[in-house]
């Protein structure tokens, strides 16, 4: 016991493989990363493995799941829904990953601004920053998308101009707090120019909590895609889970599980993605790991 | 007056806030494709050139960007959003009609939301390990990684389709007759799905967070403190940790309003429920946009109301929250 003990203090130099060890204890985190990964390789190599066009009509409408070997049946129109289903992972984790990126780079952006320069600086962005959150996200970004046209490219910046205010707050709340710490004032002694400071020492160590918080706004994005394709507001040349649904809707008598089946591929990759995000946020936090 | 100015400031503060709102709204309608002319030429059939450019005219369109946003802020000023030439009605008219429907789904399941959710926070905390604080885990996974309109057509199905409890769609069902008793009691069971399906993702947020504020609280001296007293367990609880619990829970309440009103645009979709929502999205697909750029402005006018209530409720039952600022 007391040398397995030594073993991990000798072991566990680097935060990040402290980190990562939080992570690996955590099962459900582990969990949650398993399935998430099961699902990206089902949205990359799914077309080349089950080759069918999520398009072609190929069986009667509503044939219920396992008949004529079409393993999750067929939708309103006799397609196939399995083909949909992983063509439709693609553009969920495609829009997922872009948007939060863009929301992540945004916010970060307005963030550090605002917390490192403070004053009339942090003064105009916070109050852009609250504007933006006052807007109606859902409503904002259906706007956008029906004014100039639902395409993928769109639909994410559309995603990324509404969602970024909580990762600027969080961003500028760390700033504010580090950049009174003791090595910074060491570092803008030493004559470190401010983009240097706010690059290359301050950001790093405010890196954490926004991991956390852009790992929840790819489960978000997803979210929000499914939303938007649900209403209809989606680019017509792609499957998306959200549009299945959306457009199945009307015949749940007829066939549930073309609604069901699609809801519950959204449900466990955003319930993957918080469940990492939760695992990193224990594996990332010092407090919690100091117990 | 030390109360009464940061109240006045936040008022003005909002004021503010709606006029980029509307600044917001008219350069969007400013850079789409297609304006009034092209609209009124597309439902007329077509014209000419001169009679696009006397369209034009007529509407004011051949003036400065400046000058135009003058007159639609002005013209909003008093209650004039402009015409829907889809519906063939003022777009106030239009939105005056649907909001009270969609304020109706909102309030209550944010009110839902908010009480089951501290009721559920309390009593978890008071149980850390109780089987009601594992139900609250569920909740926010459920809540956070459900898609709402999802979640609203499961409800559906079990409780429309499967067992025919609630009414499928709409809010009134013209054949039901009677006083207004009848009648709001047709509505109340119209409302039951769309509400828990508007308040599931709340109800996430809410008890997970008042779980966590309360068990913060009842670890403090002060409890301790009543606890020494000889106070009852129920009296500490209700009493004194609740209240001081209550505002992050508040904070976050007041924050949500514009997820609200967001959510409200599904459930209401789902449910076909005459609101806001419903007549957003007809006039996206009609590419009705003084419709839907009226619609936007008052949903934002929801969330800065929203907001203000929030914030004036803070400071009543949370006095710290006037000095800091």
């Amino acid at each position: 016991m007391n040398t397995e003990q030594e073993q991990t203090v000798e072991t566990a130099r680097s935060p990040f493989s402290e980190a990562f060890e939080m992570f690996r204890q955590n099962h459900l985190a582990v969990a949650g990363l398993i399935l998430l990964v099961l699902i990206i390789l089902a949205g990359l190599f799914g077309p080349y493995l089950y080759v069918a066009d999520p398009f072609d009509m190929v069986w009667a409408p509503f044939s219920p799941p396992g008949e004529e070997g079409y393993l999750l049946g067929t939708d309103y129109l006799g397609r196939d829904l399995l083909a949909m289903l992983i063509h439709g992972a693609r553009v969920s984790i495609l829009i997922g990953l872009s948007a939060a990126f863009l929301t992540v780079f945004i916010g970060i952006t307005v963030g550090a601004l605002a917390g490192f320069y403070r004053g009339i600086t942090e003064e105009i962005l916070m109050r852009i920053t609250e504007f933006f959150q006052v807007l109606p996200t859902l409503l904002f970004s259906m706007v956008i998308v029906a004014l100039f046209g639902a395409s993928l490219p769109m639909i994410t910046l559309a995603i990324g101009l509404v969602s970024w205010p909580s990762v600027a707050r969080i961003t500028r709340a760390e700033f504010l707090r580090i950049r009174e710490l003791e090595y910074v004032t060491a570092a803008r002694a030493c004559g470190v120019s401010n983009a240097k400071l706010i690059f290359k020492v301050i950001l790093p160590n405010a890196l954490p909590p926004i991991i956390v918080q852009a790992a929840l706004m790819v489960g978000s994005a997803i979210l929000f895609e499914a939303g938007l394709s649900f209403l209809g507001l989606t680019d017509p040349n792609v499957v998306s889970w959200g549009q299945i649904i959306g457009s199945n809707r009307e015949y749940i008598l007829d066939a549930s599980f073309t609604v069901t089946v699609p809801g519950l591929a959204i449900f466990i990759t955003v319930l993957a993605i918080s469940l990492v995000g939760d695992g990193l946020n224990d594996a990332l936090n010092p407090k919690l790991r100091q117990r | 007056m030390n109360y009464l100015l940061p109240v006045i400031q936040r008022i003005f503060y909002a004021v503010m806030l709606l006029v980029a709102v509307l600044i917001l709204n008219f350069s969007m309608l400013h850079l789409a494709p297609g304006d009034i002319a092209d609209t009124i030429a597309q439902a007329s059939g077509g014209a000419s050139p001169e009679m696009m450019a006397q369209i034009r005219q007529d509407y004011g369109l051949d003036q400065p960007f400046l000058v135009q946003l003058g007159q639609y802020i002005g013209k909003v000023l008093t209650f004039d959003l402009g015409y829907s030439f889809f519906y063939n009605q003022p777009v106030t008219t239009l939105i005056f009609e649907k909001l009270p429907a969609t304020l109706l789904l909102v309030i209550t399941a944010q009110l839902l939301a908010l009480l089951l959710g501290v009721f559920l926070g309390v009593f978890s905390a008071r149980n850390p390990k109780g089987i009601v604080s594992y139900l609250v885990t569920f909740i926010a996974l459920f809540g956070y990684a459900a898609p709402v309109f999802w979640t609203g057509i499961l409800l559906l199905i079990a409780f429309s389709l499967k067992i025919q409890l609630f009414p499928v769609a709409g809010m009134i069902d013209v054949t039901v007759e009677g006083g207004w008793f009848v009648r709001a009691l047709d509505i109340a069971r119209h409302m039951v799905l769309p509400v828990l399906t508007l308040s599931s993702i709340f109800l996430a947020l809410y008890s997970r967070l008042c779980r966590a504020s309360m068990m913060e609280v009842l670890g403090s001296d002060y409890i301790r403190t009543a606890k020494a007293k000889g106070l009852s367990e129920r009296q500490i609880t209700y009493k004194h940790a609740l209240k001081n619990s209550l505002s992050p829970v508040v904070t976050l309440a007041g924050l949500q309003f514009s997820a609200v009103v967001s959510g409200a645009v599904l459930v209401e979709t789902v449910f076909s429920w005459p609101g806001l929502g419903t007549l957003a999205l007809q006039s996206i697909i009609a590419r009705d946009t003084p419709t839907i750029l009226g619609i936007l402005f008052f949903s934002a006018l929801v969330v800065i109301v929203g907001n203000l209530i929030t914030d004036l409720v803070l400071r009543l039952i949370d006095p710290r929250v006037g000095k800091s600022s």
